[in-house]
């Protein structure tokens, strides 16, 4: 490919830096700041438009420029010319595939602004690397082979740009230099993508002629090379789109608390960033969820009190009265407060190796609240190439689909489409720890704010006094046929004789009737540990003594019904046989089926069992009898 | 109606606001203070972040015993101003074999830097440490999280970083683990000057342009800062009008020649010159291309 190497487009900052370096400066000093995201493969020349503002604008300093002339000779791959995608691929690893695999964030300017772009990945398998890129941008740069077209790939990153809510989306049809400037190729390249665009609801994008290597239309427009073309240059757009900051500081205040600032008893702020908005002294203000209102007494910062604060600002407000407020909660304009409520509809971007579990209990982060949630059965899946909606049991890595999740407490929110700050939360792994999720509410689903709480008058503490009992959970976890029926079984015969009240929950007998619908896949295995822990959960409440005995193989399912009892009644009895006994004494023949294949998803066999790390009680029953063992859970239990 | 934010009233914001994360989700935070410039801006948002409040943690200073002499001063003086306590940790064992930089070369910044951070971060059991490493510094920087996570050997891997969406943070760490949180990540070197000057954040007067004893070696030029210079053979300190535009250990690094009196000064000729930030650091070189990246995941901040 013998293309003549280009001129760098010239910006007018040198020469008043190096004249006026203080006027300079103050231009400086007031320029808004754009972020923006770039999409498009390797292949379409993202890297190399992004080196080219970079190095246009003066970012790439002489050294870099040295070291890029030498790498481009080697490991680049436009021959003998300077290889501007190398400036921007950043880890070695990366650098050796000649792919770019994760997200970076790179910073130029010109006189109106300054700009942070985020290149990200645009194969498939990097969807969250693009949907985290694209999370914070005002504006998405869609990049098209002139000689290919739109491609499957193109609709896929449009999607995602429409779904993360990004505003404005610029069509750089790239590479005109190799279609030799061809209008006709340009004008049907942009038919084609309006006619795409109208179809998943996005009406308005600004498409734009350019080469990226040769650096048409991207400082200054028209180039001389597209004279048919009469829009702005990309550095032109980029300079005059409206932010988002500016946009949400028309809409009703809201501003999640970080912290709750008391250095001694005279002062007590509330800090916190801006959602949206602005507030000034004697505002009036709700707190919620509680729903106390009260007015703004002052706005602190460092700099002296503001006589107003915005959107985009991180301030620390003093209200007029004492009102509960702490970390999660959100204070908003008085006459317009957003709602809370603990079901919603979302739709939710995986982005965790391990596949959406629904049932399990994950960590959900929504501005500064974090409660625990779970997600239901997914209503559908969407096909991000085809955009078709399918049916799905559970979302896998990169998996973007629609389904209901539901808070343990009340969450205040909006809809993303209103607000990214309340309506935008990810799902963290609660033993991974991992961000597995990034979630985008629609709307709840009404029905918390319809089911009240009765309250009973005969309470949980006086069903147990009347029981003259300390109600429990004993969780019996184990690999099948470790022997967890039998010793529950001793375990009940022996507090009964001790007059205790008790209830034994075994695995199989449930399943031929509460959870008679569900299977063995790891998402009916969820289900199926939930519904016993709420069962169980009703029971102590009832003042029993509950004795469970269920494989109950995955730690989360273990930890959830662990958090639904009140702290010390929860028991977990780890009855430790190793698969090779267990196997060997297979008393009802079911690890025969499994290896044969008859069974699948079978623990221990082709479905993992994760022991428990700390659990109140372990039975090695290599050990003790049956008996013994009884005998030793009553006496850990009732000393 | 509000105004329209400039850039650097955003980074303000968006860098107390990351701050503001960890202090309410981490057990144990703690600020890394390097006394360089990027330090200086890290250290007035962080009073920004909690005023009227002094930050709720401590300052951490992993020294090395070799860093100018105008660098300790300042650092004393900027913990008595905002009211932090102030902890310095010199690895013992670097102490003892008398590790330094003229004998020991990539040595004497393992030890006493990568060796000496994880040696305080376990010492104290800080499970957060806020750093102020920048996107723009270097390619590896460019892909780094704000919340980047180590192994409870301080390893880190860039392969397996937690994604970070609009500005919510997980800070959820596994036992043993630990965070570098970098509040500043999204600033250039420019931003930085150019709040230090709007803030009159002080700084090491080191950043401006004096006459000072300097020799040229190894095509660093490098001030002579205390006695503990050894001269090579025909080598005499020759008295420069320079100045630091990276600061380290002061036998590492290398000034520039240079008449830059003034913040605007300073900052002009920043944007005039044709070299990048740390290349006037000695440890960059290492390993090609890939050598902060190879640090990063040896422990290195």
């Amino acid at each position: 490919m013998a293309r003549a190497k280009s001129k760098p487009a010239i910006y007018k900052t040198d020469a008043l830096v190096a004249e006026d370096i203080d006027s300079y400066l103050e231009q400086h000093r007031h320029k808004t700041m754009l972020r923006f995201i770039t999409c498009g493969s390797v292949d379409d020349g993202k890297s190399t438009l992004i080196g080219r503002l970079l190095y246009d604008s003066k970012m790439i300093f002489e050294d870099q420029l040295a070291a890029l002339e030498a790498d481009s000779k080697r490991i680049g791959t436009q021959g003998q010319e300077i290889d501007f995608a190398l400036l921007v691929d950043g880890l070695a690893a990366e650098r050796e595939q000649g792919i770019t695999i994760d997200v970076a964030y790179r910073f130029f300017s010109t006189e109106k602004r300054k700009f942070i772009v985020a290149d990200t990945p645009g194969h498939e398998q990097y969807t969250r690397n693009m949907v985290t890129g694209a999370s914070t941008a005002d504006l998405a740069v869609i990049l098209i082979d002139a000689r290919k077209g739109v491609l499957t790939q193109t609709r896929r990153h449009s999607y995602l740009v429409h779904l993360i809510g990004i505003r404005h989306v610029v069509l750089a049809v790239n590479k005109m230099d190799l279609v030799g400037y061809s209008q006709e190729v340009f004008d049907k390249i942009v038919a084609d993508y309006a006619r795409f665009a109208k179809s998943i609801g996005f009406a308005a994008f600004t498409p734009l002629p350019i080469s990226g290597f040769r650096g048409d239309n991207i400082a200054a427009a028209p180039s001389a090379n597209t004279p048919w073309y009469q829009g702005p240059s990309l550095i032109h757009l980029l300079e005059t789109v409206e932010l988002d900051a500016a946009a949400s500081q028309a809409k009703p205040f809201r501003m999640p608390v970080q912290w709750v600032n008391r250095p001694d008893l005279d002062f007590r702020g509330f800090s916190g960033l801006i959602a949206s908005g602005s507030v000034k002294p004697g505002d009036g203000v709700v707190v919620l969820p509680s729903g106390k209102t009260s007015s703004v007494a002052r706005i602190v910062t460092m700099d002296g009190d503001l006589p107003e604060a915005a959107a985009g600002q991180a301030v620390t407000l003093c209200l007029a009265d004492e009102v509960d407020c702490s970390r999660g909660d959100v204070i908003a304009i008085a006459d317009q407060p957003p709602q809370a409520a603990d079901q919603f509809e979302a739709t939710l971007v995986w982005m965790g190796e391990e596949e959406m579990l629904p049932g399990r209990a994950y960590w959900l982060k929504l501005g500064a609240q974090t409660v625990s949630a779970t997600v239901q059965a997914p209503k559908y899946k969407i096909n991000v190439n085809t955009l078709e909606h399918l049916a799905a049991k559970t979302f896998d890595l990169n998996a973007i689909g629609v389904a209901n999740v539901s808070t343990d407490r009340p969450v205040v929110f909006e809809a993303y489409a209103d607000s990214r700050t309340l309506g935008g939360f990810i799902l963290i792994d609660k033993l991974t720890n991992a961000t597995v999720a990034a979630g985008m509410l629609h709307f709840s689903l009404r029905r918390a704010q319809n089911v009240h709480w009765q309250p009973i008058d005969i309470d949980r503490a006086r069903h147990a006094a009347m029981k003259n009992q300390k109600p429990a959970l004993l969780w019996f976890t184990g690999l099948s046929g470790a022997g967890k029926s039998t010793i529950a079984n001793l375990v009940e015969k022996k507090l009964a004789r001790m007059n205790r009240h008790t209830f034994l929950l075994d695995g199989d007998n449930v399943r031929h009737g509460l959870n008679r619908d569900l299977g063995f896949t790891e998402a009916d295995r969820v289900e199926n540990i939930r519904r016993v822990g709420e069962v169980a959960k009703l029971m102590t409440d009832a003042g029993l003594i509950v004795i469970a005995a269920f494989i109950s193989p995955f730690r989360s399912e273990r930890q959830m019904v662990r958090q639904l009892m009140a702290p010390g009644e929860f028991l977990e009895v780890f009855i430790d046989t190793p698969l090779a006994e267990a196997e060997a004494r297979d008393v009802k023949g079911l690890y025969k089926k499994a290896r044969a294949g008859k069974l699948r998803n079978f623990t221990g066999i082709d479905s993992p069992y994760e022991p428990p790390l700390n659990p109140e009680i372990r039975i090695d029953t290599a050990k003790l009898t049956p008996q013994e063992a009884a005998d030793q859970i009553v006496s850990r239990f009732i000393p | 109606m509000g105004h329209a934010l400039t850039h650097l009233e955003r980074l303000e914001a968006e860098s107390i606001h990351i701050m503001r994360e960890v202090v309410a989700e981490a057990e144990r935070p703690v600020m890394l203070y390097s006394v360089g410039k990027d330090s200086a801006v890290m250290l007035r948002l962080a009073r920004k972040a909690f005023f009227p409040s002094p930050p709720p943690f401590p300052l951490l200073h992993v020294d090395t015993t070799w860093k100018f002499q105008e660098m300790y001063a300042l650092r004393d003086r900027m913990a008595r101003e905002s009211g932090m306590e102030l902890l310095v940790y010199h690895n013992p064992e670097a102490k003892e074999r008398g590790i330094n930089p003229f004998d020991h070369g990539a040595l004497h910044t393992d030890m006493w830097k990568t060796e000496g951070l994880k040696q305080a971060l376990d010492k104290w059991g800080f499970d957060a440490a806020f750093g102020g490493a920048r996107r723009d510094e270097e390619k590896s920087r460019a892909k780094e999280r704000i919340f980047s996570f180590r192994t409870a050997s301080h390893a880190w891997d860039p392969k397996n970083q937690r994604p970070e969406l609009w500005n919510l943070y997980n800070a959820r760490k596994n036992k043993g683990e630990s965070i570098r949180v970098f509040p500043i990540s999204n600033w250039t070197e420019l931003d930085v000057w150019q709040y230090i000057q709007l803030n009159d954040v002080p700084i090491v007067p080191l950043y401006f342009a004096a006459p000072r004893p300097t020799v040229k070696r190894d095509g660093l030029l490098l001030m002579v800062d205390d006695d503990r210079f050894p001269l090579k053979a025909g080598e005499a300190p020759e008295i420069r009008s320079i100045r630091f535009r990276t600061l380290g250990c002061y036998p590492l690094t290398g000034a520039v020649e240079s008449q830059a009196q003034t913040l605007s000064q300073v900052i002009q000729e920043t944007l005039l010159t044709t070299t990048s930030e740390r290349q006037g650091r000695a440890i960059d070189k290492d390993a090609g291309g890939a050598g902060m990246e190879k640090k990063k995941q040896e422990g290195y901040f």
